[in-house]
């Protein structure tokens, strides 16, 4: 008989028997004789079709039998085979260089940060949508942190009034595209990661093609439209979206459409506003404010959800809801869950393709169906030409005080109860800093007393100063 | 769980730091307990015999596995797993180690970040050829 030597990981299929004895013939017969005896064994040793796996040696005596005749190797009365396991491996991702070993050195002596932490960073791929006021944070600390690569999404250039919050640029940044400042930025404070840049409007036709190469999305944009947008993309792609958004002053925090470790999904931003607010409720920032602090405690916030989604350290925001009122100094934070009547991810998803953000959230089809606009060129026209037409302010006082144009002072919360003091007769033309409140009180005042002579100063007076009189004080 | 003693582990970093920067591979022997407590008693240092690259690969000789089951059998011993070790890289074992893991071994990764920096994790397959962590020991307290 011949022995056959049964390596350690496969003799609990062999009733612990390290040798067995067999009879001559040749390989071939001697693996079916193993086989039918052990039949467990069978899927360790041969393929699916029914050839000895690439990874299992058999040897007679010292040779191999990929030496001798293979499966037809004959075998003795006297012989010994063995079957050898192949034992390989290795280490996958390249390792980090003496230099980022230093420079992430305070994050791998963290227990239970370390170096597994790390890496996992190095390998991360997050998209960065705005880099603006929250951005700016958001940025700074990822790349420092060491995310390996960063994509960073803005159609924007830098304008002097942002240098108040937006700390990722400086006076030499301004009239340069934001993306472009923030990779010098970022290029300049962490040599060792990659950086993508997309000049561009986020729209339904280049969202998902943007999103989809990258593992997180941290979406720090200022209007509706692009939230929704950003949610939807993230939803339909898989991706968490880690969320922040500011206001005067307060800031609120989430993370949505996570998979925790148990492999349940948390709830999205449609979760907890299935549709948005009237268009104009809820002014941007432009028109609103912001204390320029904020998006600093919050998109530092929104930085430390993105570094704890990536590496799994700790409980993410996922399933609740933070606000953070500076005012007050006073954190709240909320559950949320999923709804089943979610319309992108409920019971019944009405939809399973991005759609027209623009109209969704009202903002366009209002501009498009009812505001007649005027232009500061039109407008400085008609005061050259003295046309008869009446000019209302809707600002505050203490921004009329700043620069005006010698409008009528009406404020956006006073028009209605003013209407008579706006003219039926001639046109009235009808400004706020950039738009947004004019053409709120247009819309209420032709809602409500039936106007039809408004015009909308399109851009505001940041518009007429920019192109009429430049002299004047911007703010 | 698997006892690591401190005479074992010292062989052990003895082997990762003589091959720095390539990989060091061998076996372990010794004992295993009826709760399947795992107790090393001596270890065999094999060749790496990857052709190439050894700074991220192992590999290790058929004749050395059929010496190493031999050398367990000559001894009494079990043979219970192996051990490689992971150059500036965590002991979080890879894909490669995964694909070519057997069942049963204790898969022990040392990782060498720096002469000063090591660290030990012991893995094992489940049933669905996925790694589990191992728990290493120090001692055994009877």
């Amino acid at each position: 008989m011949a022995t056959v030597i049964i390596p350690t990981p496969l003799r609990k299929f062999t009733n612990n028997t390290a040798r067995l004895q067999v009879g001559p013939g040749t390989i071939h017969s001697t693996v079916q004789e193993l086989t039918q005896n052990f039949p467990d064994l069978k899927k360790h040793l041969l393929d699916e079709g029914g050839n000895i796996r690439s990874y299992v040696n058999i040897f007679i005596g010292n040779d191999d039998i990929r030496d001798l005749q293979q499966a037809d190797t004959a075998v003795k009365e006297d012989a010994v085979i063995s079957i050898v396991p192949a034992i390989a491996g290795g280490s996958d991702s390249p390792p980090f260089t003496k230099e980022e070993l230093a420079r992430y050195n305070r994050h791998i002596i963290i227990p239970g940060f370390g170096m597994e932490a790390q890496l996992k960073l190095k390998a991360a791929k997050v998209l960065v949508i705005g880099s603006g006021g929250l951005g700016s944070p958001v940025l700074l600390y990822l790349a420092a942190a060491g995310v390996g690569t960063i994509g960073i999404v803005d159609f924007d250039v830098v304008d002097d009034s942002n240098l108040q919050r937006q700390v990722l640029f400086g006076v030499d940044e301004i009239g340069k595209p934001k993306v472009e400042a923030a990779r010098r930025r970022l290029e300049a404070l962490n040599p060792y990661i990659n950086l993508h840049i997309y000049n561009t409007h986020l729209n339904s036709q280049n969202a998902l093609e943007i999103l989809k190469d990258y593992d997180v999305i941290a979406d720090g944009t200022d209007n509706f439209p692009t939230r929704y947008l950003v949610n939807d993309a993230s939803v339909l792609l898989g991706k968490p979206n880690v969320y922040a958004s500011i206001f005067q002053f307060e800031g609120q925090a989430s993370v949505f459409n996570y998979r925790n470790a148990q492999g349940e999904l948390g709830p999205n931003y449609r979760d907890l506003y299935p549709t948005p607010p009237p268009p104009g409720l809820v002014p941007s920032c432009a028109e609103g404010g912001v204390l320029g602090v904020l998006p600093g405690i919050i998109g530092s916030l929104q930085a430390l959800e993105v570094i704890k989604v990536i590496t799994g350290v700790g409980e993410t925001l996922a399933g609740r809801f933070y606000i953070f009122d500076a005012l007050n100094f006073e954190s709240r934070t909320f559950t949320i869950r999923r709804r089943k009547d979610n319309p992108i991810n409920g019971d019944n998803p009405t939809i399973t393709a991005l759609i027209d953000y623009e109209a969704f959230c009202g903002t366009r089809a209002v501009e498009e169906r009812h505001l007649k606009e005027i232009t500061a060129k039109e407008l400085y026209d008609w005061q050259v030409r003295g046309e008869k037409f009446q000019l209302i302010d809707v600002r505050e006082p203490h921004e009329y005080d700043i620069v005006n144009i010698g409008a009528e002072l009406i404020p956006l919360g006073s028009v209605a109860a003013n209407s008579g003091k706006i003219d039926r007769d001639t046109p009235v033309v009808i400004h706020c800093k950039v738009g947004g409140r004019s053409a709120k009180a247009i819309r209420e005042l032709e809602e409500k007393f039936g106007f039809t002579n408004l015009y909308n100063l399109k851009g505001g007076i940041l518009a007429y100063i920019d192109e009429v009189q430049p002299e004047l004080t911007k703010y | 769980m698997i006892i690591l003693e401190p005479r074992i582990r010292q062989l052990l970093i003895d082997d990762a730091l003589n091959t720095f920067p390539d990989e060091c591979c061998g076996f372990l022997f010794g004992r295993e307990e009826r709760d399947g407590t795992r107790l090393v008693i001596d270890i065999l240092v094999v060749d790496n015999s990857k052709q190439g690259d050894k700074t991220r690969r192992f590999e290790i000789s058929p004749l050395d596995y059929m010496t190493a089951e031999q050398h367990a059998l000559d001894h009494d011993w079990s043979l219970l797993g192996i051990y490689h070790s992971h150059p500036k890289h965590p002991a979080i074992p890879s894909e490669h180690d995964r694909i070519a893991a057997q069942p049963y071994f204790s898969y022990v990764i040392i990782s060498v970040m720096d002469p000063n920096t090591i660290h030990f994790r012991s893995w094992l397959l489940n049933e669905e050829q996925q790694f589990e962590e191992e728990k290493i020991a120090d001692y055994q307290f009877t």
